[in-house]
């Protein structure tokens, strides 16, 4: 399924990549810090893999990425690429903006939201709805155009066409998941935040994740992936983030390499 | 995407999972019908006792029925956290309030359009002539029921104990309401039906105040 | 430590002559002699209340607008200042109306309204216990604060519109019209001494708020510390080390 622009005002072009930067972010519930002094730049088109033992701050993190959370203190902005700009397909957002050619453009949260995707924990799913009317619903909710086309195709690349008009409460673990990634990928967002993304997959269905995650890759998307434990995809990360404590232990940055830290990581799991 | 038809899809998503169900629907009818019922056990009126508390009775009954019946407008979206889906939409936070507020409001209005009937019957009152009035009196009551009722069901869905929280909340601030609604009532209902102008401008206001408090707080309710 | 003696002092003179003055100052009243002096400290306790209650909105507004922990904590210690002040109207209408009417009870506007006021807050207060995290409990108590002060006038004004198609005996009777000016000085004694009293106790109530919220901060600081320290090694933390 590759990622298509959702057809509104253009404010981000096709081959736009988002970027996700956080300043001094940190996020508190009553006395418990669960994130503290995360500042963290993603650029756009970076497969970032964010790692941790749970309760390290990973789902806190995702979350207020995703603008469902609002950090305690700091802030969290989704840019739009400088070069998407100086393509010249876009008139930058403020004076302020066309003054620094340069800097990233930061998009309002409003906007940002018909670009932004996330697979949590939960499936996010209606289980009285059928997977069709699942779909369905979000697909207009999100103003997408050619619904009942994009709708099947969605079912169909996730293997669930046959089962279009059940329940969800009738689908096993395994199909839920997926169905859970088809609607997440329904309004072709350009940043991806997966939490666990792979949990209750079968061989099958994550054969079709990676293969769906490499495909978005190659259109630009930019994705933050946070697991525990092994996992193929993490072989297409750029990067690799290792949460300790609700702070970034280690980085390997937007140019370094992923892969020591990913060591680590599969030698324990 | 405008509110508006951000709430209409909303909305039809409500009622869509309402009835594939109707667990909600019939047990808000049963409930106000035992209510009925337990009045005239309680109290063994005669005819014209009937008449004059027979309008109290009726809003008493929507509204402890109806209270139960908002507290599931919030909670039921906790099981797969598809409240988290929602917000994530391009839609603004009042699109989605606005579209369980109606949502309820048509579950209630439908409970009414059982219950009043067989209110008339068992209370012989009659009905006949003003229909059209004690519609109007019936829908701006059963706004203002689903409107602050529906605003507290978010509020509550986060406490503990909160399917007794939410009637605890909620009836008090609706003592206004019951009082206008009733007397508004009782003077369709009397020998001389008079829509009272007063109570129903008295309702009226009740919405629209709280439909703007609701308005203007809306994103605080759904924020984490 | 001195102003606070100083403070008490001033205020329990103050109490204690108003008390005085209540008991033997004010003149005896025509119909209800003795039983209405009561009425030197139902009033004032409604007015303290109500006050208490507004400032509980405009706490609530200014947590909302400004995410400042201290509006919070106003809302909560004006909260419980008014709901006392309503307690005692509310345990001393009866008092009076007893003797004097020969019932308990009566559904005059005033009162109704006391009790439904008194239910409203005593929501606010029960709603603020149920809800677990500091932030969304602040957010949503204040949220309901909002919308139970926005009901007062509402309560009062149907209570009144009620009332007036349906007469009942007014407690208070003409209280408001032609009062006797050594009464009216009086009163005015009273309600400044009964302020006298729940002033300090809102602002003592509202320090003691802030003093948790203040250990809260400092525990955390603590722990921040120590984590940030040594965080390979420490224990308090227990987590990985990479």
């Amino acid at each position: 399924m590759t990622a298509n622009s959702a057809s509104l005002a253009h404010t981000v072009p096709e081959t736009a990549g988002l970027g996700l930067s956080f300043e001094r972010v940190e996020k508190r519930f009553g006395s418990f810090v669960a994130l503290r002094d995360i500042t963290l730049e993603i650029l756009p088109g970076e497969f970032v893999a964010l790692l941790g033992h749970n309760g390290a701050g990973k789902t806190t993190l995702l979350r207020i990425a995703a603008l469902l959370m609002n950090p305690s203190s700091g802030r969290v902005q989704v840019h739009l690429a400088s070069e998407a700009r100086r393509g010249g397909r876009l008139q930058p957002s403020s004076a302020a903006a066309a003054a620094q050619p340069d800097a990233d453009d930061p998009i309002a949260p409003a906007t940002a939201k018909r670009y932004v995707g996330m697979v949590g924990h939960n499936t996010l799913l209606y289980d009285e709805l059928t997977a069709e009317e699942n779909l369905t619903l979000f697909a207009q909710l999100y103003g997408l155009h050619d619904i009942r086309e994009r709708v099947a195709r969605g079912l169909e690349t996730c293997g669930l066409a046959l089962r279009a008009g059940s329940a969800v409460r009738t689908f096993s673990r395994g199909m839920r998941q997926r169905l859970a990634i088809a609607r997440t990928l329904l309004h072709g967002p350009r940043l991806l935040l997966l939490d666990e993304p792979a949990a209750g997959l079968d061989r099958q269905g994550l054969a079709w994740f990676s293969e769906t995650l490499a495909r978005l890759r190659e259109g630009g998307c930019t994705v933050v992936m946070s697991t525990h434990a092994r996992n193929e995809s993490l072989d297409l990360a750029t990067r690799a983030v290792l949460l300790t404590g609700g702070r970034i232990e280690r980085d390997s940055g937007p140019r370094g390499d992923p892969r020591p830290i990913l060591a680590a990581l599969r030698s324990e799991a | 995407m405008s509110t508006a038809r951000a709430a209409a899809i909303l909305l039809t998503k409500e009622l869509r999972l309402e009835f594939r169900t109707r667990e909600l629907l019939n047990t808000t009818i049963i409930f106000a019908m035992v209510v009925v019922v337990l009045f005239s056990f309680a109290f063994n009126p005669t005819p014209e006792e009937s008449r004059r508390y027979g309008p109290g009775l009726l809003w008493i009954a929507f509204l402890f029925a109806g209270s139960l019946m908002l507290h599931p407008s919030f909670a039921r979206e906790q099981s797969n956290q598809t409240l988290d889906a929602l917000r994530m939409a391009p839609v603004s936070t009042f699109a989605i309030l606005l579209g369980k507020m109606l949502a309820n409001f048509i579950f209630l209005s439908l409970a009414e359009v059982v219950l009043v009937p067989v209110f008339a019957v068992l209370y012989n009152v009659s009905l006949a002539g003003v229909i059209g009035r004690l519609i109007l009196v019936l829908v701006l009551g059963t706004l203002g029921l689903v409107i602050t009722g529906t605003v507290f069901s978010a509020v509550s869905a986060h406490a503990r104990m909160r399917e007794l929280l939410l009637p605890l909340l909620l009836l008090p601030i609706l003592a206004p309401l019951l009082i206008a609604a009733v007397e508004a009532t009782v003077s369709l209902l009397a020998d001389e039906p008079v829509l009272d102008r007063t109570w129903t401008t008295f309702l009226a206001g009740f919405d629209i105040v709280f439909l703007s408090a609701s308005w203007l707080l809306c994103d605080f309710l759904l924020e984490e | 430590m001195k102003t606070r003696i100083a403070g008490t002092v001033v205020v329990a003179a103050l109490v204690i002559f108003a008390g005085y003055a209540a008991l033997y100052i004010a003149p005896d009243e025509r119909t209800m002699h003795e039983i209405q002096r009561i009425f030197y400290f139902h009033v004032p306790s409604w007015i303290t209340s109500f006050t208490a209650f507004t400032v509980v909105c405009l706490a609530n507004v200014a947590y909302l607008l400004t995410r400042q922990q201290r509006w919070d904590s106003l809302g909560v210690a004006a909260a419980e200042v008014g709901v006392i002040g309503c307690t005692i109207g509310l345990l001393t209408g009866p008092l009076w109306a007893r003797p004097v009417w020969g019932v308990w009870w009566t559904w005059d506007a005033r009162l109704t309204t006391t009790f439904i006021l008194w239910l409203l807050y005593v929501s606010y207060l029960l709603l603020r216990g149920l809800l677990e995290d500091p932030e969304r409990r602040a957010t949503l108590s204040a949220v309901f604060g909002i919308f139970a002060y926005l009901d007062v006038p509402l309560v009062y004004v149907s209570n009144r519109l009620w009332r007036t198609q349906h007469p009942q005996p007014v407690i208070l009777g003409g209280q408001g019209s032609g009062l006797n000016p050594t009464m009216a000085r009086v009163l005015l004694l009273c309600v400044v001494a009964v302020f006298g009293i729940m002033i300090p106790l809102l602002l003592d109530r509202y320090r003691l708020e802030c003093l948790r919220h203040e250990l809260d901060e400092l525990r955390l600081a603590v722990e921040a510390r120590s984590t940030n320290s040594d965080s390979a090694l420490s224990p308090a933390t227990g987590k990985d080390r990479s």
